[in-house]
């Protein structure tokens, strides 16, 4: 964890080096997936570009770069932001979840596993974001309602399938009923 | 041989109609796309690689006078920077009849988002350090922003070739449709307005370029991996042997990743002049600068019926803004009249059209080509004809259906086609007749439309006269599995999953131990690519061809092994079976094919499919053929809000004449992600313009496509049928026919619900709200 002080609530990092140029880098320390990676960042990296740049973890998409279309939904401390929106710094000494975390290494969740059942993945890009979402409804709320599900999601913008596979799919993983 | 069960009795075996398609079969890209395993081009990576990135043009339109890039250049990490003169002038495009672009732009620029240079550096930031140090100085020549006067003699001119900033012009009389108008029991006109709209993936194109030597290797975002290699492969001068185009994972394409960009262009002259990979991609902003969406277009549509609300001729005017360059814009314009006359009987039938050439960005093929703004614009009209000849606007489709082995006014030959029955289905699950008798509580509506597509389009984008589609099967050495190379592409769509069911279906064989290999044209033959809704029939030919040759081989080796005639041998879910014989012992499709290898080598068979030989001989007849059309119905029921106008679509319904159905998951995914684009365009969706050219809204914030919040609860509905005679086993297209009722259901049940027609999309809340606000002061002056 990096050692800072505060100053008019903006958090102003001290372990930093400078380059030739004069631009600062920051080391963080980030938790994702259980794992612990210490980096040296920009302080305009965004964390969406931390974890495909720096850890190879492209299951994290970029669709907007503006907190738009939800693509790039990560858990951070177990809450679904937008990563294109959050600074690596800001993420320092916090856990994040990505897709690549969401299946241990024999299973899927079973999230992911009524998303191929109800045939709520076309092209792919959104599913991520949407797993993702979904996730931390379930986590929260354990049985929404269809509404709950549909507000949950509502930030992961889908061109392919219209959403009602998604939606059945998150309420089937819910264990509740669901018509096909 | 693990995993297989010999059953207790062979009787077992009687051959069921299907073991592998009209079944639920998992994606075949599930688990890498659930996981996020899955490559998309965006994530790929390379030694050495540079970042690429395109200066584009802040004015509509303008001349160039100069660019200097020598500032640019000495920034560090600035690799390499280009302007026109470093690419081939050869102008390319897509609609081969209209190649109209350059690689970067000579004289002048003609839209908003138009390329200037290109500059590859080693890494993303340093692109737009060097992106903003390039100096242009232009001339702003006066812009054409406004399509319907773009054609007056005082407007500037776009493109010297095309006078009076013409791009296409079509007339089309077939029949006699000034006589049917003449002898008319009752004649309307209605006039509506279509807006531009944008596919709008959610995966941004990217393409990374990789020159080396004589050879040309592309990874792209892509639709087609032919045409990438044709056109890119022709704007270098190079052999098509020498281009290698690969499509990783795409991410959503709607018509939209049809064609090569400034991206793969660019990045290929970047990287033969660097020797290094060079990726280039576009933010979600220049997707909308580079669009190829939905035509705007102005429709006119006049149609003469008798007193039963049967359709004696229909005449319909329509012109399009196609923006800057033509892209596919040829074809839009063809299918824009040329498909109308599907879903309804008649024989006389006047098409005239005219697509401007704008200063806005190009317009091309999104999902339903050129067919979805016409559609909403007829089936409105026909409500309002339903309306002033007092029938049910259901009825009135219902007399005038298209009937099955018939002809169109215009050539394109229908085989089966159960637009009759949906109709019926459609009256029977919306309850129709008791909503429209008893009426629907205050604020309200019911509409409904139909809808009809190609299942391929019978012809390619440039004229040649290759097959439309190939493939190659191959069973692995032991018969453990089988993989099939395919040029079909998936983005999304699933064509993967299908095609692997259909081929396994055709070997006998299961859809679990089958492989795929595609998007990569050294390693699988030639294929069209997704558009025009054309790879489950015409890669389903293929894959059906090679399969049943796989099969003949594989049963003709059990004969050889089990002292059985091959044609006494049945194949069926990988047991092979005497037919006559059930108390022989079955073999297994591996035990079979393992000992072919033995003996004979590799286990391969291919596949070929060439449309046969459709339309007739007017100008542009080519377009909106098909060897086969499929017929939808569908209905929408809407609650409006009197107060502030919001629309909320409380339900859908879908009746579908699609065939056999191949992967019912897939084919209700297609359907509702159509239905949710069409009720997205209909209500929400509109790229804004401000009085310069430049796109006000190009973000998924401000151009608002539909969410999980506003889709409707859907129904699905099928005719079942298996009988058409031009496709694998009677299958037809789901994936664009389904978008062409949804807008004029949904305007015909907002009609309902307020009673003013609102003839410009979107119907926004605000437009309704506006609309039922004059009407109640038009209510309160009358009283």
């Amino acid at each position: 964890m990096i050692e800072g002080t505060y100053k008019k609530g903006v958090v102003i990092l001290s372990n930093f080096i400078t380059d030739n140029q004069g631009v600062k880098r920051y080391l963080v320390t980030i938790k994702v997936n259980g794992m612990e990676y210490t980096k040296v960042v920009k302080a305009n990296t965004l964390l969406v570009n931390f974890l495909r740049e720096e850890l190879d973890l492209t299951g994290t998409k970029k669709g907007c770069e503006l907190g738009d279309c939800g693509s790039c939904t990560v858990l951070l401390n177990d809450k679904p932001v937008n990563s294109c929106l959050i600074l690596a710094i800001e993420a320092d000494g916090m856990s994040v979840t990505t897709i690549e975390g969401v299946a241990s290494t024999s299973n899927m969740d079973i999230i992911q596993d009524k998303f191929l059942e109800y045939g709520a993945i076309q092209c792919g890009y959104c599913s991520a974001g949407m797993i993702l979402s979904a996730k931390a409804l379930l986590t929260k709320n354990p049985k929404p309602t269809e509404d709950e599900v549909r507000g949950a999601i509502s930030g992961n913008l889908c061109r392919c399938t219209g959403y009602i596979n998604i939606i059945k799919a998150i309420m089937a993983a819910s264990g509740q009923e669901v018509s096909n | 041989m693990d995993g297989v069960r010999y059953p207790k009795e062979n009787n077992l075996y009687k051959k069921k109609e299907h073991t592998q398609i009209g079944q639920s079969k998992p994606r075949i890209d599930g688990v890498v796309k659930a996981t996020g395993a899955g490559r998309y081009c965006g994530d790929l990576k390379f030694p050495n690689m540079l970042y690429g990135k395109m200066l584009t043009s802040p004015h509509a339109h303008a001349k160039i006078l100069s660019i200097d890039t020598s500032d640019a250049e000495k920034i560090p990490g600035v690799v390499k920077i280009i302007t026109h003169k470093d690419v081939p002038s050869l102008k390319y495009g897509l609609s081969p009849a209209r190649w109209d672009e350059n690689v970067l732009c000579i004289d002048k620029v003609r839209f908003v988002g138009d390329k200037v240079a290109a500059v590859a550096c080693v890494d993303e930031e340093t692109c737009y350090k060097a992106l903003k140090a390039i100096k242009v100085e232009y001339e702003v020549l006066p812009a054409v922003l406004d399509y319907r006067t773009a054609m007056n003699e005082d407007m500037p001119q776009i493109h010297e070739e095309y006078a009076n900033n013409i791009n296409t012009e079509i007339h089309h009389v077939f029949g006699d449709p000034d006589e049917a108008f003449a002898n008319a029991y009752h004649v309307r006109t209605d006039v509506f307005e279509g807006q531009r709209t944008y596919q709008c993936p959610i995966e941004p194109h990217s393409a990374i370029s990789i020159w080396k030597d004589d050879k040309l290797t592309v990874y792209s975002s892509t639709q087609s991996v032919h045409y990438f290699q044709y056109y890119i492969a022709r704007e270098f001068g190079l052999k098509m042997g020498d281009v290698r185009v690969i499509k990783p994972l795409v991410g959503g394409g709607f018509g939209g990743k049809l064609e090569p960009t400034g991206l793969e262009y660019n990045g290929s002259v970047l990287s033969k002049l660097t020797g290094r990979p060079v990726k280039m991609f576009y933010d979600r902003a220049e997707m909308f600068a580079h669009n190829r969406g939905r035509h705007q277009g102005h429709y006119e549509v006049s149609t003469a019926v008798d007193k039963d609300g049967k359709i004696l001729g229909l005449k319909v005017n329509f012109l399009l803004d196609g923006g800057a360059y033509t892209s596919l814009g040829i074809a839009t314009a063809y299918y824009s009249g040329g498909l109308l006359p599907l879903t309804y009987d008649f024989d006389n039938y006047q098409f005239d059209l005219m697509r401007m050439y704008t200063n806005l960005p190009a317009c091309g093929a999104q999902r339903g080509h050129g067919a979805p703004q016409p559609k909403y614009a007829l089936e409105s009209h026909l409500d309002n004809v339903a309306r002033d000849l007092g029938i049910d606007p259901l009825e009135l489709r219902k007399r005038n259906a298209r009937k099955p082995y018939t002809n169109t006014c215009n050539g394109m030959g229908i085989q089966t086609c159960y637009l009759t029955e949906a109709l019926e289905k459609l009256e029977e699950i919306t309850d129709w007749k008791e909503k429209k008798e008893k009426g629907l509580p205050k604020g309200r509506g019911i509409g409904m439309a139909t809808g009809s597509f190609v299942t391929g389009a019978g012809y390619p984008i440039y004229r040649n006269d290759y097959p439309s589609s190939s493939c190659m099967l191959r069973v692995n050495e032991d018969g453990t599995s089988a993989t099939l190379y395919s040029n079909a592409m998936d983005i999304g769509q699933g064509s993967d999953t299908v095609l692997c069911q259909m081929a396994a279906e055709a070997m006998g064989y299961r859809y679990e131990n089958m492989k795929i290999v595609t998007g990569d044209t050294e390693v699988a033959p030639l294929d069209f690519g997704a558009y025009s809704s054309r790879q489950t029939a015409y890669c389903g030919w293929t894959v059906k061809r090679a399969g049943e040759e796989i099969k003949a081989k594989i049963l003709e080796t059990a004969g050889f092994m089990m002292h059985i005639p091959p044609e006494d041998l049945e194949c069926e879910e990988g047991i092979i079976y005497s037919k006559s014989r059930p108390k022989v012992t079955p073999i297994t499709f591996e035990e079979a094919a393992k000992k072919y290898f033995i003996i004979k080598g590799p286990l391969v068979a291919t596949g070929v499919y060439t449309v046969p030989r459709l339309g007739g001989y007017h100008k542009g007849a080519a377009v909106a053929t098909s060897p086969c059309y499929s017929f939808c119905t569908q209905a929408a029921e809407v609650q409006i809000d009197e107060e502030t106008g919001e629309i909320e679509v409380l339900h859908a319904w879908d009746v579908h004449d699609a065939g056999q159905i191949i992967n019912p998951a897939l084919m209700k995914g297609q359907v509702h992600g159509a239905f949710g684009m069409g009720v997205s365009e209909t209500i929400w969706e509109e790229v804004v313009f401000n009085n310069n050219g430049k796109i006000m809204n190009a973000d998924v914030g401000g151009y608002r496509i539909i969410t999980a919040q506003d889709m409707p609860n859907f129904t699905n509905d099928l005719i079942k049928s298996n009988d058409e005679p031009a496709t694998p086993w009677g299958l037809k297209e789901i994936g664009e026919g389904s978008n062409n009722p949804t807008m004029g259901a949904v305007r015909n049940a907002i009609y309902d619900a307020i009673g003013v027609n609102i003839s410009t999309l979107p119907l926004s809340f605000e437009k309704v709200w506006r609309a039922i606000k004059e009407k109640k002061e038009q209510e309160q002056i009358s009283e």
